[in-house]
């Protein structure tokens, strides 16, 4: 406990640096993405740490929930929906259907030869059947004010609904990759988690009735105060001068404060949840599982619904973070989801924190996404020193001093490579 | 006429450009593939090694451009391909040395060899980055086309043409070309089949004397070589991105489980079915059918199936088809 403990507070004291070096503004951002980082390893650690499942789709689970909060909070766009929304919907429902009902016809024509000429009639004009509804009603939707909005909207509730939506959207698609991949071995799980989580992002990227797509959606509420309204308020300004901080100032650190409150929140409820979950019957049946699959089985443990559950929950736990990701920032830019930034560096974070270990995991969020920004400063600093040698001028010189951004990516990865070879258990041990 | 312009069409837009990327695939999915069968890890660092591979090749074209040395109507590439294929075979080798014989010596479960694998791609691609910057490159210096489109025209008398790119016959010969030396080395040479036995049963080969490291080692100079030349083919054809590749090795991977992970013969098979799916289905057929139907039934949409934009979805979605309905693949690849 006592090492753990100082580990947190070495961490602490680097944000602290920060903080006082840099500035408080960014130090609590850096805080901030930390908390977000830390609940998305958490998930990761739930999935990789409790059952050994082995999950290479994050980023499609993040930008889920990154979808959720669109869907939940953006304004309804009442026009569009007018235009086409009734006309997507029922061809959305369509569409299921056919599925449904194809995965019927398979089971129903178990032994005709007759099958594939059925599946093929049937698909092939329910797809059509699709299109032929879905096209005009999207060309509607989109073509309502498509400088600003061009897509169907969201509920307009409050964004903080988001986040167990988000979860709920990433638990469906968990579920759906879960029946696919679960049961064969462990590298088709991860081959399809990346297939599934680049559709998902191929299809935020394009299709723009959904959430404008590449277009982006911004300015999305905010379940704090803005910091225009804050400098406005005689209260608030009474408060900042008591405290002798310039009122802009205190405005901005006042909200990343609320933000950092909140994402504690979750990250607390969530860890106290994982903990429960980990030291219950269940937990222990997990490990057991993970531990040896063919004596858990033979105990008359159902292996394959026990790793599908664990896969929804890690996934839901990623959808949460990747809403308050997007709450963060205001807005969804889908350009942003990238597989380095949002799935490698997340195993970073597990394998270097402690796999099977929900400590470990929130340690390894806070040292990888604080190094994330900070690489780049060092990164600068080294080639720069590295580089003093050459004149200002050398071709040499600035190409090195360009590179800089991409020793987060050399470090991250070596990182990796050395803490599996010499540390394979990480900073926190399993217990 | 018009079926033939019909054809010609369909050549011009379909088949040539498939053909052509299939080839690119398969090379993918056998780099992949080989290391799979021998190693027994799916490893995710195959497109950085493509990105290496068309990035020394690319230094090496500006030596020999800068000292004067090309092979003119070819591109230069092609003579800096060997050199190429030699220093990052050697480099690959030693980051096996360096990282992965450590967890074959520890027989340490396939998915931490896989995290591994994360990392050396992570640490591959900063290098490509470092090395040779974020930008696009064009390295492509021989005669740009074997059949220009207007030309087609002007001698065939066709409305429709056909444009083929000495990039695209390269690709395709050069496939055949390794392909043929592949197989004749695993079934024809004593070697090689020792490597397809070490693949099949690893106990039983260690019984009858096969040397695992020597077989590891060939491995890795099989698939290196391998991936060196798709992804210098592939950076020839569409320009050198050295993002590209991440999104090259999963078609490849697809490709590979769709023909069988650890079957040659599947890789190669399942990367052209994956490129002409891809390829048919993003197709805007509306051209072709204007030719073939008569003139009251001609399309006023374009017929495509699915936007272009979805490329890459198809390739993925063929995926999870495999894996739901047939997951050893079609020439029944391992199934461990």
């Amino acid at each position: 406990m006592s090492k753990n403990f100082f580990l947190y507070l070495i961490m602490l004291i680097l944000i602290a640096i920060v903080g006082f070096f840099q500035s408080w503004n960014v130090a609590l951002m850096i805080l901030n993405m930390c908390i977000i980082s830390a609940i998305m390893s958490l998930g990761v650690n739930i999935q990789y740490g409790y059952a050994g499942l082995f999950n290479l789709g994050i980023m499609g689970f993040v930008a889920l929930g990154g979808l959720a909060t669109v869907i939940i909070s953006a304004p309804p766009v009442y026009d569009a929906w007018v235009a086409g929304g009734p006309r997507v919907i029922s061809a959305l429902i369509f569409g299921a259907l056919t599925i449904l009902f194809a995965i019927y016809i398979w089971n129903f024509t178990k032994n005709s030869r007759y099958r594939p000429l059925f599946m093929t009639i049937l698909l092939v004009i329910g797809f059509f059947i699709y299109r032929f509804i879905f096209d005009p009603a999207v060309e509607a939707i989109e073509s309502i004010n498509p400088a600003a909005e061009g897509y169907l909207g969201g509920f307009g509730l409050p964004i903080i609904l988001s986040w167990p939506v988000g979860g709920l959207l990433a638990a469906i698609a968990a579920w759906l990759i879960g029946k696919i991949a679960l049961g064969l071995r462990s590298d088709y799980l991860a081959i399809a988690t990346i297939g599934v989580s680049e559709i998902i992002i191929f299809t935020i990227k394009n299709e723009d009735w959904l959430a404008r797509g590449v277009k982006n959606v911004i300015g999305l509420p905010r379940p704090v105060p803005y910091e225009i309204d804050l400098q406005q308020n005689s209260n608030f300004i009474y408060f900042s001068q008591t405290l002798g901080i310039d009122v802009v100032d205190a405005s901005t650190l006042f909200v990343k404060i609320c933000y950092t409150f909140l994402f504690l929140a979750v990250l607390f409820i969530l860890y106290w949840l994982c903990e429960k979950a980990l030291n219950s019957p269940w937990g222990r049946m997990m490990r057991a599982i993970r531990d040896n699959e063919v004596a858990a089985e033979s105990m008359g443990k159902d292996v394959k619904s026990r790793h599908l559950q664990v896969f929804i929950l890690g996934s839901a736990v990623c959808g949460i973070a990747g809403a308050m990701l997007v709450t963060l920032d205001g807005q969804l830019t889908p350009t942003n989801y990238h597989p380095l930034r949002f799935t490698f560096i997340i195993w970073v974070m597990v394998i270097l924190g402690g796999a099977g270990n929900n400590m470990g995991a929130i340690l390894g969020g806070f040292i990888i996404w604080f190094f994330w920004v900070e690489v780049e400063y060092i990164g600068l600093f080294l080639m720069d020193f590295l580089t003093s040698g050459f004149s200002d001028d050398s071709a040499f010189r600035s190409h090195m001093l360009n590179s800089a951004a991409y020793m987060r990516y050399l470090t991250l990865g070596l990182i990796l490579v050395l803490v599996l070879r010499f540390n394979p258990k990480g900073l926190i041990p399993e217990k | 006429m018009d079926l033939l312009n019909a054809l010609v069409a369909l050549l011009n837009y379909v088949i040539i450009p498939a053909t052509t990327y299939g080839s690119q695939l398969a090379f993918g999915a056998l780099g992949v593939t080989i290391i799979y069968g021998t190693l027994r890890f799916s490893n995710y660092a195959g497109g950085e090694t493509m990105a290496w591979g068309a990035m020394f090749t690319i230094l090496f074209t500006w030596f020999f451009q800068s000292i004067g040395l090309t092979i003119q109507p070819l591109p230069t590439a092609l003579l800096a391909l060997p050199f190429s294929i030699i220093v990052t075979v050697i480099l690959m080798l030693a980051i096996d040395q360096g990282v992965y014989k450590y967890y074959r010596v520890k027989r340490s479960d396939p998915s931490i060899v896989i995290i591994v694998s994360l990392g050396v791609a992570m640490m591959m691609n900063a290098i490509t980055r470092i090395i040779i910057g974020p930008k696009d490159r064009n390295f492509f210096d021989g005669e740009r086309f074997l059949i220009k489109a207007r030309e087609f025209k002007n001698v065939t008398g066709l409305s429709e043409g056909i444009s083929l790119k000495f990039s695209q016959v390269i690709t395709v010969s050069s496939s055949l070309f390794f392909v043929i030396i592949l197989f004749w080395f695993l079934y024809k040479t004593k070697t090689g089949k020792s490597m397809r036995a070490y693949s099949d049963n690893e106990d039983l080969a260690l019984l009858s004397g096969i040397n695992p490291e020597k077989v590891v080692a060939l491995a890795w100079i099989i698939a290196t070589t391998l991936l060196v030349v798709g992804g210098t083919l592939y950076g020839l054809d569409k320009g050198f991105k050295p993002f590209v590749y991440y999104m090259l090795l999963l078609p490849s991977f697809s490709a590979a489980i769709l023909g069988g992970l650890g079957n040659p013969l599947g890789a190669i098979v399942g990367g052209y079915i994956i490129a002409f799916s891809e390829v048919i289905i993003t197709y805007a057929f509306k051209k072709v059918l204007i030719y073939l139907l008569p003139e009251n039934l001609e399309p006023t949409s374009l017929v495509q199936l699915i936007s272009t934009d979805y490329k890459f979805v198809v390739s993925y979605s063929i995926l999870l088809l495999v894996l739901i309905f047939r997951p050893t693949g079609i020439f029944r690849g391992k199934s461990v």
